[in-house]
């Protein structure tokens, strides 16, 4: 079977919602259900919520495919900006009530809490889309805690290489801080999900 | 890259900036003391620090902010920062970013969650092309096997697997790996792929062959060792089976799919894919270690509900080959005949009369000589050789003979 480039397998996929096919829905879910369950999570920090947010993307995917706009980015950003959207929503609802009925807490905090929520949501979905050899020497730097010489030597690169991978990987990162969700990661790098 | 050294005098500097964080923060700290705790204490030997040029420095800050680099390294990092503006505005942000990295937790999705959602979606707005109902054990049962692959590391790919089933009543087994039992799935399922017209992954022109012999034609076929790489063209055959029977129309469920040795229509053959994709799931995630929920009740009445049938024909092919007892009555076409009642307990469970002279006579509850009750999953394992009949057989009362006939039967389904 012809493997699908990225932008075409999100156009296809798109077509294939409008038209109804219940089939296409369910690969949906296959390629996407773990991010959007990851982000939740990360925003909403609940099992249950982040299910629930599940239900309530794919619902609105399979209702309104044609919101998505390939001229605007991949499926899988536009499916991470829902997420974000609709995580931070509940987020607020959830703070705005807690508020409420303690009296506890101050449009600021929220406002931090959001902030930071949205921040380490942006920065899990750039680890997860990033080219997958930034993504193997942060792993192997961060996770496995080797040092850039035995991470070099792990993948197989110059010692130069791995310092630059390190590097920009966090560059890639750092953007969590100031730029929305975008999908540009080069075709073929992206992580299979 | 070497580090020069020269012998600089590494005369310390007050960083401006903190020192990058230490260690990944969902690692255990097995001293049980906190990471502030632990740094000043280490008796630090004054590190001999080389002397770098300006590119080598700035190229060092990722590995600096990951704490990445040698000692040396990093004081001279550190040392340059306090002189260097764009590099410690550089560092200050790489830092921050190192907060920011934080350990997958995927594992988690629970596996109910995709036909919960999946309902949802259906109430919201119904489906124009929907999903045969027949099809979504089998639509169940890989989502459930992909969701498990996604979640293992490359290594484990390889992890050996100890494939076991019955061949003329002796237990057979045979070494594969995780990939090499994902190969089996894609092979065999692509039997059914190609009874649908789609390609056939062992090429077109492919003979008639077993799912067996397919299986070895398929691993003989390979270049190297198999690994990740064949989860994305099983995965995709998977959705695009599903997918072709989605269009086809009511009629494909009675297609034949001929597996050489014998037949099943398409919507049998799709149950028979679905149990073995979860029975060979089991299979891998025991050998990574990993949990693995059986299929939930309405599945696997189905899939008990398929080896019953079965069951008749398996039982007068052993007749004929003298491995079970001969026929005690000799029953008409469509009338009811001697059976031996089968209680499956638990989720997906049920009773069922299986008839012991014919395959086409009718099981019937007023002449069953012979009663075994069994867990569904159970029954399962025995059906896919992975218990022996000796071995499965929980409460029995009756007719020995013909219970031992069915259990024996029952495991002669089993095939790699």
């Amino acid at each position: 079977m012809a493997k699908d480039t990225p932008p075409r397998w999100d156009r296809r996929m798109q077509q294939r919602l409008a038209r109804g096919e219940a089939a296409a829905l369910g690969e949906l879910y296959d390629r996407f259900a773990s991010l959007v369950h990851s982000l939740a999570h990360r925003v909403l920090d609940d099992d249950a919520a982040a299910d629930q947010i599940t239900r309530e993307v794919f619902g609105y995917i399979w209702e309104n495919p044609d919101a998505y706009d390939p001229r605007q980015g991949n499926m899988r950003a536009w499916v991470a900006r829902l997420t974000q959207r609709q995580a931070v929503h509940r987020l607020r609802l959830a703070e705005a009530t807690a508020y409420a009925e303690t009296g506890v807490g101050s449009a600021e905090e929220l406002e931090q809490k959001v902030r930071r929520a949205s921040v380490a949501a942006r920065a899990d979905y750039i680890v997860t889309s990033m080219p997958a050899p930034l993504r193997a020497a942060l792993e192997l730097a961060y996770f496995q805690r080797r040092d850039y010489r035995q991470t070099a030597a792990d993948l197989g690169v110059t010692e130069d290489e791995a310092r630059r991978r390190l590097r920009l990987g966090l560059q890639l990162l750092s953007t969590a801080h100031t730029r929305p969700f975008e999908g540009t990661s080069p075709p073929g790098h992206g992580r299979t999900p | 890259m070497t580090p020069a050294d020269d012998g600089a005098d590494g005369v310390a500097r007050v960083p401006r900036i903190p020192g990058p964080r230490r260690s990944a923060d969902d690692h255990a700290d097995l001293t049980g003391r906190t990471p502030e705790e632990r740094e000043p204490e280490e008796p630090v030997e004054e590190p001999d620090v080389p002397v770098l040029s300006h590119g080598v420095l700035k190229s060092l800050l990722g590995a600096w902010a990951l704490s990445a680099c040698s000692a040396g390294e990093t004081a001279a990092v550190e040392a340059h920062l306090t002189e260097c503006g764009p590099c410690a505005d550089e560092a200050l942000r790489l830092r921050d970013a190192v907060a920011l990295l934080h350990r997958d937790r995927d594992l988690d999705l629970d596996p109910l969650l995709r036909s919960r959602v999946l309902e949802n979606c259906l109430g919201r707005r119904p489906a124009r092309i929907p999903i045969p109902g027949w099809v979504t054990p089998y639509d169940a049962e890989t989502a459930r096997l992909d969701a498990l692959l996604r979640d293992i590391g490359e290594s484990e790919w390889h992890a050996p697997v100890r494939l076991k089933w019955y061949e003329e009543d002796r237990p057979v087994r045979r070494k594969a790996t995780v990939a090499g039992v994902i190969g089996h799935l894609f092979a065999v399922d692509g039997l059914v792929a190609g009874a649908l017209g789609l390609d056939d992954p062992l090429g077109a022109g492919t003979p008639e062959l077993s799912p067996s012999e397919r299986t070895e034609a398929f691993w003989s076929g390979l270049e190297r060792p198999p690994g990740r790489a064949l989860r994305e063209p099983w995965r995709d055959q998977s959705h695009a089976l599903i997918r072709t029977v989605s269009f086809a129309g009511r009629g494909v469920a009675d297609l034949t799919v001929t597996y050489k040795d014998f037949a099943l229509p398409l919507r049998d053959s799709l149950l028979e894919r679905a149990f073995e994709c979860w029975l060979h799931a089991d299979d891998i995630a025991h050998a990574v270690a990993y949990p693995y929920d059986p299929p939930c009740g309405a599945h696997l009445h189905e899939m008990i509900d398929l080896a019953t049938r079965l069951l008749p024909a398996a039982l007068a092919g052993r007749r004929r080959s003298g491995l079970a007892a001969p026929a005690r009555q000799l029953v008409a076409a469509g009338a009811p005949g001697r059976s031996l009642h089968l209680e499956v307990e638990g989720a997906g469970g049920g009773h069922w009369y299986i008839a012991l002279d014919s395959p086409a006579a009718v099981g019937d509850p007023d002449q069953a000589v012979a009663q075994v009750a069994m867990e569904g999953v159970e029954f399962c394992q025995l059906v896919a050789g992975r218990v022996s009949p000796e071995e499965a057989a929980a409460g029995q009362d009756g007719d020995r003979e013909a219970i031992r006939d069915v259990l024996a039967a029952a495991a002669s389904l089993s095939r790699l």
